[in-house]
Protein backbone atom coordinates (compact mmCIF):
# COMPACT_ATOMS: atom_id res chain seq x y z
CA UNK A 1 0.00 0.00 0.00
CA UNK A 2 2.77 2.40 0.89
CA UNK A 3 5.07 1.36 -2.35
CA UNK A 4 1.64 2.50 -4.14
CA UNK A 5 1.25 5.69 -2.91
CA UNK A 6 5.05 5.65 -3.14
CA UNK A 7 4.38 5.32 -6.96
CA UNK A 8 1.26 7.78 -7.51
CA UNK A 9 4.00 9.94 -6.02
CA UNK A 10 6.24 9.63 -8.61
CA UNK A 11 4.45 9.57 -11.14
CA UNK A 12 2.59 12.59 -10.60
CA UNK A 13 5.45 14.30 -9.81
CA UNK A 14 7.44 13.59 -13.03
CA UNK A 15 4.60 14.59 -15.33
CA UNK A 16 2.78 17.42 -13.56
CA UNK A 17 5.55 20.49 -14.64
CA UNK A 18 5.22 18.89 -18.44
CA UNK A 19 1.21 18.59 -18.29
CA UNK A 20 0.98 21.94 -16.83
CA UNK A 21 3.11 23.91 -19.16
CA UNK A 22 1.63 21.97 -22.18
CA UNK A 23 -2.08 22.96 -21.16
CA UNK A 24 -1.13 26.94 -20.17
CA UNK A 25 1.20 27.09 -23.38
CA UNK A 26 -0.62 24.76 -26.21
CA UNK A 27 -3.68 23.75 -25.21
CA UNK A 28 -5.41 26.67 -23.67
CA UNK A 29 -3.81 28.74 -26.85
CA UNK A 30 -5.45 26.54 -29.24
CA UNK A 31 -8.80 26.69 -27.91
CA UNK A 32 -8.23 30.55 -27.70
CA UNK A 33 -7.89 30.73 -31.11
CA UNK A 34 -11.10 28.70 -32.36
CA UNK A 35 -12.61 30.96 -29.70
CA UNK A 36 -11.32 34.28 -30.67
CA UNK A 37 -12.45 33.44 -33.70
CA UNK A 38 -16.49 34.50 -32.89
CA UNK A 39 -15.58 37.18 -31.40
CA UNK A 40 -15.04 40.86 -32.12
CA UNK A 41 -12.26 42.24 -30.18
CA UNK A 42 -9.81 45.54 -30.50
CA UNK A 43 -7.65 43.77 -28.71
CA UNK A 44 -5.98 46.17 -25.64
CA UNK A 45 -9.45 46.69 -24.16
CA UNK A 46 -11.65 44.79 -22.60
CA UNK A 47 -15.11 44.88 -24.35
CA UNK A 48 -15.53 41.90 -26.59
CA UNK A 49 -18.56 41.23 -28.06
CA UNK A 50 -19.99 37.89 -29.48
CA UNK A 51 -20.07 37.96 -33.22
CA UNK A 52 -20.50 34.47 -34.08
CA UNK A 53 -19.69 33.60 -37.72
CA UNK A 54 -19.05 37.16 -38.60
CA UNK A 55 -15.84 37.20 -38.70
CA UNK A 56 -15.58 34.25 -41.40
CA UNK A 57 -18.46 35.94 -43.72
CA UNK A 58 -16.07 39.06 -43.64
CA UNK A 59 -13.45 36.85 -44.54
CA UNK A 60 -15.13 35.39 -47.31
CA UNK A 61 -15.57 38.59 -49.10
CA UNK A 62 -12.29 39.90 -48.43
CA UNK A 63 -9.81 39.88 -51.90
CA UNK A 64 -6.62 40.08 -49.65
CA UNK A 65 -7.74 36.84 -47.85
CA UNK A 66 -7.83 35.17 -51.28
CA UNK A 67 -4.82 36.81 -52.29
CA UNK A 68 -3.02 34.93 -49.13
CA UNK A 69 -4.80 32.30 -50.34
CA UNK A 70 -3.77 31.84 -53.72
CA UNK A 71 0.01 32.78 -52.57
CA UNK A 72 -0.23 30.11 -50.19
CA UNK A 73 -1.54 27.13 -52.23
CA UNK A 74 0.43 28.37 -55.07
CA UNK A 75 3.39 28.32 -52.55
CA UNK A 76 2.47 24.60 -50.95
CA UNK A 77 1.84 23.30 -55.02
CA UNK A 78 5.70 24.58 -56.14
CA UNK A 79 7.62 23.93 -53.14
CA UNK A 80 6.32 20.51 -52.48
CA UNK A 81 7.07 19.60 -56.06
CA UNK A 82 10.37 20.93 -56.95
CA UNK A 83 11.93 20.18 -53.32
CA UNK A 84 10.36 17.01 -53.50
CA UNK A 85 11.43 15.57 -56.72
CA UNK A 86 15.08 17.57 -56.00
CA UNK A 87 15.38 15.76 -52.43
CA UNK A 88 14.73 12.13 -54.11
CA UNK A 89 16.77 12.36 -57.17
CA UNK A 90 20.16 13.92 -54.88
CA UNK A 91 19.13 11.07 -52.14
CA UNK A 92 19.14 8.13 -54.84
CA UNK A 93 22.07 9.91 -55.97
CA UNK A 94 23.84 10.14 -53.15
CA UNK A 95 23.16 6.77 -51.66
CA UNK A 96 23.27 4.55 -55.13
CA UNK A 97 25.91 6.11 -56.87
CA UNK A 98 29.75 5.41 -56.07
CA UNK A 99 30.51 9.00 -55.64
CA UNK A 100 33.95 10.68 -54.53
CA UNK A 101 32.70 13.00 -51.43
CA UNK A 102 29.78 11.52 -50.95
CA UNK A 103 30.34 13.16 -47.41
CA UNK A 104 30.92 16.63 -48.33
CA UNK A 105 27.59 16.87 -49.94
CA UNK A 106 25.89 15.03 -47.85
CA UNK A 107 27.02 18.13 -45.20
CA UNK A 108 26.76 20.98 -47.30
CA UNK A 109 23.21 20.11 -48.62
CA UNK A 110 22.17 20.53 -45.14
CA UNK A 111 24.15 23.85 -44.35
CA UNK A 112 20.67 25.86 -45.25
CA UNK A 113 18.84 24.12 -42.62
CA UNK A 114 20.68 25.19 -39.57
CA UNK A 115 20.38 28.86 -40.42
CA UNK A 116 17.69 31.06 -38.79
CA UNK A 117 15.09 32.02 -41.54
CA UNK A 118 16.23 35.59 -40.92
CA UNK A 119 19.56 34.91 -41.88
CA UNK A 120 17.90 32.99 -45.17
CA UNK A 121 16.11 36.06 -45.57
CA UNK A 122 18.74 38.24 -45.73
CA UNK A 123 21.16 36.48 -47.83
CA UNK A 124 18.33 36.15 -50.34
CA UNK A 125 18.19 40.09 -50.04
CA UNK A 126 21.15 40.23 -50.89
CA UNK A 127 21.07 37.65 -53.90
CA UNK A 128 17.66 39.67 -55.18
CA UNK A 129 18.72 43.27 -54.42
CA UNK A 130 17.87 44.80 -57.64
CA UNK A 131 21.17 47.26 -57.94
CA UNK A 132 23.91 45.63 -56.36
CA UNK A 133 22.14 41.74 -56.29
CA UNK A 134 24.85 39.07 -56.47
CA UNK A 135 21.82 37.48 -59.19
CA UNK A 136 21.11 40.73 -61.48
CA UNK A 137 25.19 41.56 -61.68
CA UNK A 138 25.28 37.41 -62.50
CA UNK A 139 22.43 38.00 -65.05
CA UNK A 140 24.07 40.96 -66.29
CA UNK A 141 27.01 38.92 -68.16
CA UNK A 142 24.34 37.42 -70.38
CA UNK A 143 21.43 40.30 -71.03
CA UNK A 144 23.73 43.30 -70.86
CA UNK A 145 22.94 46.18 -68.51
CA UNK A 146 19.50 46.09 -69.49
CA UNK A 147 16.96 47.60 -66.67
CA UNK A 148 17.68 45.82 -64.00
CA UNK A 149 14.76 42.89 -62.61
CA UNK A 150 12.77 43.68 -59.34
CA UNK A 151 12.74 40.05 -57.72
CA UNK A 152 11.18 41.28 -54.91
CA UNK A 153 9.51 44.61 -55.78
CA UNK A 154 7.33 43.45 -58.91
CA UNK A 155 4.22 42.04 -58.07
CA UNK A 156 4.01 39.47 -60.30
CA UNK A 157 7.48 37.84 -59.04
CA UNK A 158 7.95 38.35 -55.76
CA UNK A 159 6.29 34.67 -54.68
CA UNK A 160 8.04 33.12 -57.41
CA UNK A 161 11.47 34.63 -55.29
CA UNK A 162 9.87 33.81 -52.48
CA UNK A 163 9.61 30.36 -53.88
CA UNK A 164 13.20 29.64 -54.91
CA UNK A 165 14.48 30.65 -51.11
CA UNK A 166 12.08 28.34 -50.11
CA UNK A 167 13.46 25.45 -52.16
CA UNK A 168 16.81 26.33 -51.38
CA UNK A 169 15.98 26.13 -47.59
CA UNK A 170 14.28 22.34 -48.08
CA UNK A 171 16.25 20.13 -50.47
CA UNK A 172 18.54 19.05 -47.77
CA UNK A 173 15.98 18.46 -45.16
CA UNK A 174 14.24 15.95 -46.98
CA UNK A 175 16.90 14.42 -48.72
CA UNK A 176 18.40 13.32 -46.08
CA UNK A 177 15.31 12.36 -44.68
CA UNK A 178 14.81 10.04 -47.89
CA UNK A 179 18.48 9.12 -47.75
CA UNK A 180 17.62 7.24 -44.42
CA UNK A 181 15.31 5.38 -45.82
CA UNK A 182 16.78 4.61 -48.96
CA UNK A 183 19.63 3.13 -46.78
CA UNK A 184 17.11 0.33 -45.59
CA UNK A 185 16.48 -0.97 -48.97
CA UNK A 186 18.45 -4.44 -49.16
CA UNK A 187 21.30 -4.21 -51.88
CA UNK A 188 20.43 -7.55 -53.24
CA UNK A 189 17.09 -6.36 -54.62
CA UNK A 190 19.40 -3.76 -57.33
CA UNK A 191 21.73 -6.57 -57.98
CA UNK A 192 19.38 -8.89 -58.95
CA UNK A 193 17.47 -6.22 -60.75
CA UNK A 194 21.21 -5.33 -62.07
CA UNK A 195 21.48 -8.76 -63.67
CA UNK A 196 18.09 -8.48 -65.43
CA UNK A 197 19.13 -6.10 -67.34
CA UNK A 198 17.61 -3.19 -65.40
CA UNK A 199 19.15 0.66 -65.69
CA UNK A 200 19.59 3.04 -63.03
CA UNK A 201 16.23 4.68 -63.68
CA UNK A 202 14.32 1.76 -63.93
CA UNK A 203 15.66 0.57 -60.85
CA UNK A 204 14.59 3.79 -59.68
CA UNK A 205 11.13 3.58 -60.34
CA UNK A 206 10.78 -0.20 -59.79
CA UNK A 207 12.80 -0.41 -56.52
CA UNK A 208 13.30 2.74 -54.80
CA UNK A 209 10.71 4.46 -54.97
CA UNK A 210 8.21 1.98 -54.11
CA UNK A 211 10.00 1.12 -50.99
CA UNK A 212 10.42 4.47 -49.70
CA UNK A 213 6.80 5.23 -50.44
CA UNK A 214 5.88 4.81 -46.98
CA UNK A 215 8.21 7.54 -45.85
CA UNK A 216 6.90 9.79 -48.51
CA UNK A 217 3.73 9.94 -47.60
CA UNK A 218 4.77 10.98 -44.33
CA UNK A 219 6.99 13.49 -45.90
CA UNK A 220 3.89 14.63 -47.83
CA UNK A 221 2.02 16.03 -44.37
CA UNK A 222 5.24 17.37 -43.50
CA UNK A 223 5.95 19.61 -46.79
CA UNK A 224 1.91 20.69 -45.96
CA UNK A 225 2.73 21.97 -42.19
CA UNK A 226 6.08 23.24 -43.01
CA UNK A 227 5.60 24.70 -46.25
CA UNK A 228 2.28 26.99 -44.39
CA UNK A 229 5.06 27.68 -41.61
CA UNK A 230 8.14 28.30 -43.38
CA UNK A 231 6.32 30.57 -45.75
CA UNK A 232 5.15 33.02 -43.19
CA UNK A 233 8.27 33.34 -41.64
CA UNK A 234 10.52 33.86 -44.65
CA UNK A 235 7.60 36.64 -45.87
CA UNK A 236 7.55 37.99 -42.49
CA UNK A 237 11.48 38.82 -42.55
CA UNK A 238 11.91 39.41 -46.10
CA UNK A 239 8.80 41.07 -47.65
CA UNK A 240 6.81 41.60 -44.98
CA UNK A 241 3.82 40.59 -47.27
CA UNK A 242 4.75 43.25 -50.01
CA UNK A 243 4.71 45.12 -52.29
CA UNK A 244 0.76 45.77 -51.13
CA UNK A 245 0.30 42.76 -50.24
CA UNK A 246 1.68 40.33 -53.46
CA UNK A 247 3.64 38.25 -51.14
CA UNK A 248 1.46 37.88 -48.52
CA UNK A 249 0.63 34.11 -47.31
CA UNK A 250 -1.56 33.10 -44.79
CA UNK A 251 0.11 33.20 -41.89
CA UNK A 252 1.33 36.39 -42.76
CA UNK A 253 -1.81 37.99 -43.05
CA UNK A 254 -3.38 36.87 -39.99
CA UNK A 255 -0.21 38.24 -38.28
CA UNK A 256 -1.07 41.56 -40.01
CA UNK A 257 -4.55 41.78 -39.48
CA UNK A 258 -4.25 40.93 -35.52
CA UNK A 259 -1.13 43.59 -34.96
CA UNK A 260 -1.25 45.85 -37.61
CA UNK A 261 -4.89 45.96 -37.76
CA UNK A 262 -5.52 44.88 -34.35
CA UNK A 263 -8.40 42.94 -35.22
CA UNK A 264 -7.42 39.99 -32.94
CA UNK A 265 -10.79 38.17 -33.82
CA UNK A 266 -10.57 38.41 -37.09
CA UNK A 267 -7.07 37.19 -37.44
CA UNK A 268 -8.02 34.34 -35.40
CA UNK A 269 -11.17 33.23 -37.94
CA UNK A 270 -8.38 33.30 -40.29
CA UNK A 271 -5.91 30.88 -38.30
CA UNK A 272 -8.81 28.65 -37.75
CA UNK A 273 -9.34 28.35 -41.74
CA UNK A 274 -5.46 27.60 -42.19
CA UNK A 275 -6.11 24.75 -39.37
CA UNK A 276 -8.72 23.44 -41.09
CA UNK A 277 -7.26 23.76 -44.99
CA UNK A 278 -3.95 22.31 -43.56
CA UNK A 279 -5.86 19.47 -42.40
CA UNK A 280 -8.27 18.86 -45.07
CA UNK A 281 -5.07 18.73 -47.24
CA UNK A 282 -3.32 16.25 -45.37
CA UNK A 283 -6.21 14.19 -45.10
CA UNK A 284 -6.60 13.64 -49.16
CA UNK A 285 -3.15 13.97 -49.94
CA UNK A 286 -3.26 11.07 -47.72
CA UNK A 287 -6.55 9.35 -48.81
CA UNK A 288 -5.01 9.79 -52.26
CA UNK A 289 -1.52 8.19 -52.04
CA UNK A 290 -2.93 5.11 -49.90
CA UNK A 291 -4.32 3.35 -52.99
CA UNK A 292 -0.76 3.27 -54.80
CA UNK A 293 1.13 1.78 -52.03
CA UNK A 294 -0.52 -1.77 -53.14
CA UNK A 295 1.66 -1.74 -55.51
CA UNK A 296 4.45 -3.07 -54.51
CA UNK B 1 31.28 -1.95 -65.54
CA UNK B 2 29.24 -4.53 -67.01
CA UNK B 3 26.12 -3.66 -65.31
CA UNK B 4 26.72 0.31 -66.85
CA UNK B 5 26.92 -0.27 -69.91
CA UNK B 6 23.55 -2.20 -69.58
CA UNK B 7 22.30 0.60 -68.57
CA UNK B 8 22.43 2.34 -72.53
CA UNK B 9 23.95 5.35 -72.28
CA UNK B 10 27.70 6.15 -71.58
CA UNK B 11 28.45 5.64 -67.99
CA UNK B 12 31.04 8.34 -68.06
CA UNK B 13 28.69 10.80 -69.52
CA UNK B 14 26.07 9.85 -67.05
CA UNK B 15 29.03 9.82 -64.55
CA UNK B 16 29.95 13.52 -65.73
CA UNK B 17 26.18 14.58 -65.41
CA UNK B 18 25.79 13.49 -62.18
CA UNK B 19 28.88 15.07 -60.65
CA UNK B 20 27.60 18.63 -62.75
CA UNK B 21 24.25 18.26 -60.74
CA UNK B 22 25.97 17.78 -57.36
CA UNK B 23 28.43 20.45 -57.92
CA UNK B 24 25.72 22.76 -59.11
CA UNK B 25 23.25 22.40 -56.04
CA UNK B 26 26.67 22.32 -53.79
CA UNK B 27 27.88 26.04 -55.74
CA UNK B 28 24.41 27.51 -55.63
CA UNK B 29 24.01 26.56 -51.70
CA UNK B 30 28.14 27.65 -50.57
CA UNK B 31 28.14 30.45 -52.83
CA UNK B 32 25.80 32.98 -51.26
CA UNK B 33 26.76 31.70 -47.56
CA UNK B 34 30.51 32.51 -48.43
CA UNK B 35 29.65 35.67 -49.67
CA UNK B 36 28.24 36.65 -46.75
CA UNK B 37 31.29 35.67 -45.36
CA UNK B 38 33.50 37.91 -47.75
CA UNK B 39 31.02 40.97 -47.59
CA UNK B 40 31.71 41.47 -43.67
CA UNK B 41 35.09 42.39 -44.20
CA UNK B 42 34.13 44.81 -46.77
CA UNK B 43 34.33 48.86 -46.69
CA UNK B 44 30.55 50.51 -47.20
CA UNK B 45 32.14 51.82 -50.33
CA UNK B 46 33.20 48.78 -51.97
CA UNK B 47 29.22 47.99 -52.00
CA UNK B 48 28.34 50.11 -54.64
CA UNK B 49 29.49 48.38 -58.30
CA UNK B 50 30.17 45.15 -58.63
CA UNK B 51 29.38 42.67 -55.85
CA UNK B 52 31.10 39.62 -57.07
CA UNK B 53 34.28 41.83 -56.44
CA UNK B 54 36.85 40.86 -53.46
CA UNK B 55 37.62 42.80 -50.62
CA UNK B 56 39.99 45.19 -50.78
CA UNK B 57 41.20 44.73 -47.44
CA UNK B 58 40.06 43.08 -43.80
CA UNK B 59 38.01 45.98 -42.89
CA UNK B 60 37.26 43.92 -39.28
CA UNK B 61 35.69 47.92 -37.88
CA UNK B 62 32.40 45.97 -39.70
CA UNK B 63 32.50 43.61 -36.72
CA UNK B 64 33.51 45.61 -33.58
CA UNK B 65 30.42 48.14 -34.99
CA UNK B 66 27.77 45.43 -35.51
CA UNK B 67 28.91 44.37 -32.02
CA UNK B 68 28.57 47.93 -30.39
CA UNK B 69 26.92 50.11 -32.37
CA UNK B 70 24.11 47.57 -33.49
CA UNK B 71 23.79 46.24 -30.04
CA UNK B 72 24.85 42.79 -31.32
CA UNK B 73 26.54 41.75 -28.41
CA UNK B 74 23.80 42.49 -26.03
CA UNK B 75 21.56 40.75 -28.15
CA UNK B 76 23.68 37.73 -28.27
CA UNK B 77 23.80 37.61 -24.44
CA UNK B 78 19.87 37.73 -24.20
CA UNK B 79 20.18 34.59 -27.23
CA UNK B 80 22.85 32.85 -24.90
CA UNK B 81 20.68 33.00 -21.95
CA UNK B 82 17.14 32.74 -23.31
CA UNK B 83 18.39 29.61 -25.06
CA UNK B 84 20.35 27.75 -22.28
CA UNK B 85 17.31 28.24 -20.01
CA UNK B 86 15.14 27.18 -22.30
CA UNK B 87 16.97 23.75 -22.69
CA UNK B 88 17.96 23.61 -19.21
CA UNK B 89 14.02 23.59 -18.12
CA UNK B 90 13.24 21.60 -21.31
CA UNK B 91 15.63 18.78 -20.18
CA UNK B 92 14.16 18.79 -16.32
CA UNK B 93 10.48 18.57 -17.55
CA UNK B 94 10.65 16.81 -20.54
CA UNK B 95 12.96 14.06 -19.15
CA UNK B 96 11.15 12.22 -16.30
CA UNK B 97 7.40 13.18 -17.94
CA UNK B 98 8.91 11.07 -21.42
CA UNK B 99 10.25 8.45 -18.90
CA UNK B 100 7.06 8.26 -17.11
CA UNK B 101 4.50 7.92 -19.85
CA UNK B 102 6.70 5.38 -21.81
CA UNK B 103 6.99 3.07 -18.95
CA UNK B 104 4.56 3.55 -16.23
CA UNK B 105 0.94 2.53 -15.88
CA UNK B 106 -1.77 4.98 -14.55
CA UNK B 107 -4.60 6.44 -14.94
CA UNK B 108 -4.77 8.94 -17.99
CA UNK B 109 -1.99 7.63 -19.69
CA UNK B 110 -3.55 7.15 -22.80
CA UNK B 111 -4.93 10.63 -22.89
CA UNK B 112 -1.89 12.39 -22.25
CA UNK B 113 0.12 10.04 -24.97
CA UNK B 114 -2.52 11.07 -27.65
CA UNK B 115 -2.71 14.67 -26.67
CA UNK B 116 1.13 15.35 -26.73
CA UNK B 117 1.06 13.81 -30.13
CA UNK B 118 -1.39 15.88 -31.26
CA UNK B 119 0.80 18.38 -30.06
CA UNK B 120 3.29 17.65 -32.72
CA UNK B 121 0.86 19.31 -35.57
CA UNK B 122 0.14 22.39 -33.58
CA UNK B 123 2.00 25.42 -35.07
CA UNK B 124 3.46 28.04 -32.65
CA UNK B 125 3.17 30.45 -35.45
CA UNK B 126 -1.15 29.96 -35.20
CA UNK B 127 -0.90 30.17 -31.21
CA UNK B 128 1.38 32.91 -31.23
CA UNK B 129 -1.17 35.69 -30.68
CA UNK B 130 -3.30 33.71 -28.24
CA UNK B 131 -0.29 33.43 -25.95
CA UNK B 132 0.62 36.83 -26.55
CA UNK B 133 -2.73 38.20 -25.52
CA UNK B 134 -2.81 36.01 -22.34
CA UNK B 135 0.70 37.18 -21.35
CA UNK B 136 -0.64 41.02 -21.59
CA UNK B 137 -3.60 40.26 -19.61
CA UNK B 138 -1.39 38.59 -16.62
CA UNK B 139 0.52 41.80 -16.94
CA UNK B 140 -2.44 44.14 -17.15
CA UNK B 141 -3.80 42.48 -13.90
CA UNK B 142 -0.50 42.63 -12.21
CA UNK B 143 -0.14 46.38 -13.14
CA UNK B 144 -3.36 46.56 -11.16
CA UNK B 145 -2.45 44.47 -8.00
CA UNK B 146 1.16 45.17 -7.39
CA UNK B 147 2.26 47.64 -9.82
CA UNK B 148 4.31 46.15 -12.04
CA UNK B 149 3.95 43.78 -14.92
CA UNK B 150 6.02 40.59 -15.09
CA UNK B 151 5.09 38.30 -18.10
CA UNK B 152 6.07 40.35 -21.28
CA UNK B 153 9.38 41.27 -21.83
CA UNK B 154 10.69 38.84 -19.61
CA UNK B 155 13.42 36.41 -20.84
CA UNK B 156 12.45 33.65 -18.32
CA UNK B 157 8.84 33.60 -19.51
CA UNK B 158 10.45 33.32 -23.10
CA UNK B 159 12.40 30.70 -22.31
CA UNK B 160 9.42 28.99 -20.59
CA UNK B 161 7.03 29.29 -23.89
CA UNK B 162 9.98 27.79 -25.85
CA UNK B 163 10.45 24.77 -23.58
CA UNK B 164 6.54 24.41 -23.15
CA UNK B 165 6.31 24.21 -27.05
CA UNK B 166 8.81 22.23 -27.91
CA UNK B 167 7.65 19.73 -25.42
CA UNK B 168 5.37 17.78 -27.66
CA UNK B 169 8.60 16.61 -30.10
CA UNK B 170 10.91 16.12 -27.44
CA UNK B 171 8.67 13.69 -25.18
CA UNK B 172 8.10 12.00 -28.75
CA UNK B 173 11.50 11.56 -29.63
CA UNK B 174 12.32 10.21 -25.79
CA UNK B 175 9.11 8.51 -25.16
CA UNK B 176 10.23 6.36 -28.56
CA UNK B 177 13.56 5.56 -26.78
CA UNK B 178 12.44 4.70 -23.34
CA UNK B 179 9.57 2.67 -25.05
CA UNK B 180 12.42 0.72 -26.73
CA UNK B 181 14.30 -0.24 -23.12
CA UNK B 182 13.72 -4.03 -21.93
CA UNK B 183 11.97 -3.95 -18.64
CA UNK B 184 14.67 -5.62 -16.72
CA UNK B 185 16.90 -2.65 -16.23
CA UNK B 186 14.07 -1.61 -13.60
CA UNK B 187 13.29 -4.46 -12.27
CA UNK B 188 16.82 -5.34 -11.28
CA UNK B 189 17.48 -1.80 -9.57
CA UNK B 190 14.28 -2.40 -7.43
CA UNK B 191 15.71 -5.66 -6.79
CA UNK B 192 18.43 -4.12 -5.06
CA UNK B 193 16.03 -1.79 -2.94
CA UNK B 194 16.32 1.59 -5.51
CA UNK B 195 13.56 3.82 -5.14
CA UNK B 196 11.62 5.15 -8.73
CA UNK B 197 13.53 8.66 -8.65
CA UNK B 198 16.96 7.18 -8.05
CA UNK B 199 16.35 4.13 -10.44
CA UNK B 200 15.68 6.97 -13.00
CA UNK B 201 18.25 8.91 -12.55
CA UNK B 202 20.89 7.07 -11.79
CA UNK B 203 20.33 3.96 -14.07
CA UNK B 204 17.54 4.96 -16.91
CA UNK B 205 18.36 8.52 -17.69
CA UNK B 206 22.62 7.84 -18.55
CA UNK B 207 20.92 5.20 -20.92
CA UNK B 208 19.31 7.59 -22.67
CA UNK B 209 22.28 10.20 -23.26
CA UNK B 210 22.42 9.52 -27.20
CA UNK B 211 18.57 10.43 -27.39
CA UNK B 212 18.51 13.59 -24.88
CA UNK B 213 21.92 15.31 -27.22
CA UNK B 214 19.80 14.94 -29.99
CA UNK B 215 16.98 16.80 -28.18
CA UNK B 216 19.33 18.98 -27.28
CA UNK B 217 21.02 19.46 -30.84
CA UNK B 218 17.73 20.45 -32.65
CA UNK B 219 16.03 22.23 -29.89
CA UNK B 220 19.66 24.47 -29.21
CA UNK B 221 18.81 25.44 -33.39
CA UNK B 222 15.32 25.88 -33.11
CA UNK B 223 15.54 28.35 -29.89
CA UNK B 224 18.57 29.91 -31.31
CA UNK B 225 16.96 30.69 -34.82
CA UNK B 226 13.31 31.01 -33.59
CA UNK B 227 12.28 35.07 -33.90
CA UNK B 228 8.45 35.17 -34.41
CA UNK B 229 7.83 34.43 -30.49
CA UNK B 230 10.34 36.41 -29.21
CA UNK B 231 9.51 39.46 -31.38
CA UNK B 232 6.48 38.86 -30.18
CA UNK B 233 6.80 38.45 -26.17
CA UNK B 234 9.90 40.80 -26.22
CA UNK B 235 9.14 44.49 -27.11
CA UNK B 236 12.08 46.38 -25.26
CA UNK B 237 15.12 46.74 -27.58
CA UNK B 238 17.40 45.84 -24.93
CA UNK B 239 15.89 42.24 -24.76
CA UNK B 240 15.72 41.20 -28.23
CA UNK B 241 17.48 37.84 -29.12
CA UNK B 242 19.98 37.93 -32.13
CA UNK B 243 17.58 37.17 -34.80
CA UNK B 244 14.94 39.99 -33.97
CA UNK B 245 18.03 42.26 -33.67
CA UNK B 246 19.42 41.39 -37.08
CA UNK B 247 16.00 42.01 -39.18
CA UNK B 248 16.48 45.52 -36.93
CA UNK B 249 19.41 46.00 -38.93
CA UNK B 250 18.19 45.04 -41.83
CA UNK B 251 15.58 47.28 -42.03
CA UNK B 252 17.79 50.15 -40.76
CA UNK B 253 19.96 49.13 -43.44
CA UNK B 254 17.15 50.31 -45.86
CA UNK B 255 17.83 53.78 -44.74
CA UNK B 256 20.89 54.07 -43.39
CA UNK B 257 23.28 51.79 -45.78
CA UNK B 258 25.09 50.13 -43.50
CA UNK B 259 26.12 46.86 -45.44
CA UNK B 260 29.09 46.05 -44.23
CA UNK B 261 27.39 46.18 -40.32
CA UNK B 262 24.43 43.77 -42.01
CA UNK B 263 26.74 41.23 -43.24
CA UNK B 264 28.88 41.49 -40.17
CA UNK B 265 25.93 40.85 -38.39
CA UNK B 266 24.94 37.75 -40.13
CA UNK B 267 28.22 36.12 -39.52
CA UNK B 268 27.44 36.64 -35.89
CA UNK B 269 24.27 34.83 -35.79
CA UNK B 270 25.18 31.74 -38.13
CA UNK B 271 28.55 31.14 -37.17
CA UNK B 272 27.61 29.26 -33.47
CA UNK B 273 25.35 27.39 -35.51
CA UNK B 274 27.71 26.30 -38.60
CA UNK B 275 30.78 25.45 -35.83
CA UNK B 276 28.08 23.75 -33.88
CA UNK B 277 27.35 21.61 -37.38
CA UNK B 278 30.34 20.78 -38.50
CA UNK B 279 31.10 19.55 -34.87
CA UNK B 280 28.33 17.39 -35.05
CA UNK B 281 26.54 16.94 -38.32
CA UNK B 282 26.86 13.51 -38.21
CA UNK B 283 24.75 13.19 -34.83
CA UNK B 284 22.47 15.56 -36.36
CA UNK B 285 21.03 13.57 -39.91
CA UNK B 286 21.35 10.57 -37.88
CA UNK B 287 19.60 12.57 -35.02
CA UNK B 288 16.78 13.57 -38.08
CA UNK B 289 15.91 9.88 -38.78
CA UNK B 290 15.60 9.17 -35.50
CA UNK B 291 12.56 12.07 -34.67
CA UNK B 292 11.47 12.56 -38.22
CA UNK B 293 9.52 15.33 -37.36
CA UNK B 294 10.05 18.72 -37.05
CA UNK B 295 10.45 21.30 -40.69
Amino acid sequence: MKNRKKKTGFIALCVTPAIVLFIIFMIIPTIDVFRMSMYKWGGYTADKTFVGMENFSKLFTNPKFYQAFQNSILLIVIVTLVTFCLALVFAAILSREKIKGQNFFRIVFYIPNILSVVVISAIFSAIYDPNQGLLNSFLSLFRGEADPILWLGGQKLVIYSVTIAMIWQAVGYYMVMYMASMANVPDSLYESAALEGAGRISQFFSITLPLVWTNIRTTLTFFIISTINMSFLMVKAMTNGGPDGASSVFLSYMYQEAYTNSSYGYGMAIGVMVFLFSFALAGVLNAVTKREEIEF
Amino acid sequence: MRKDEKNGGNPKLVKVFIYLMLILLAVTILVPVAWVFVASIKENSEFYGNPWTLPQGFHFQNFVDAWQKANMGEYMLNSVIVTALALALLIVIALPAAYVLARFRFKGRAIWNTLFMAGLFINVNYIVVPIFLMLNDGDMFLRKMFGSPFFLNNLFVLALVYAATALPFTIYLLSGYFKSLARDYEEAAYVDGAGYFYTMVKVIIPMAKPSVVTVILFNFLAFWNEYIISMTLLTKAELKTLPVGLMNLMAAQKSAVQYGQLYAGLVIVMLPTLILYMCVQKKLTQGMTLGGLKG
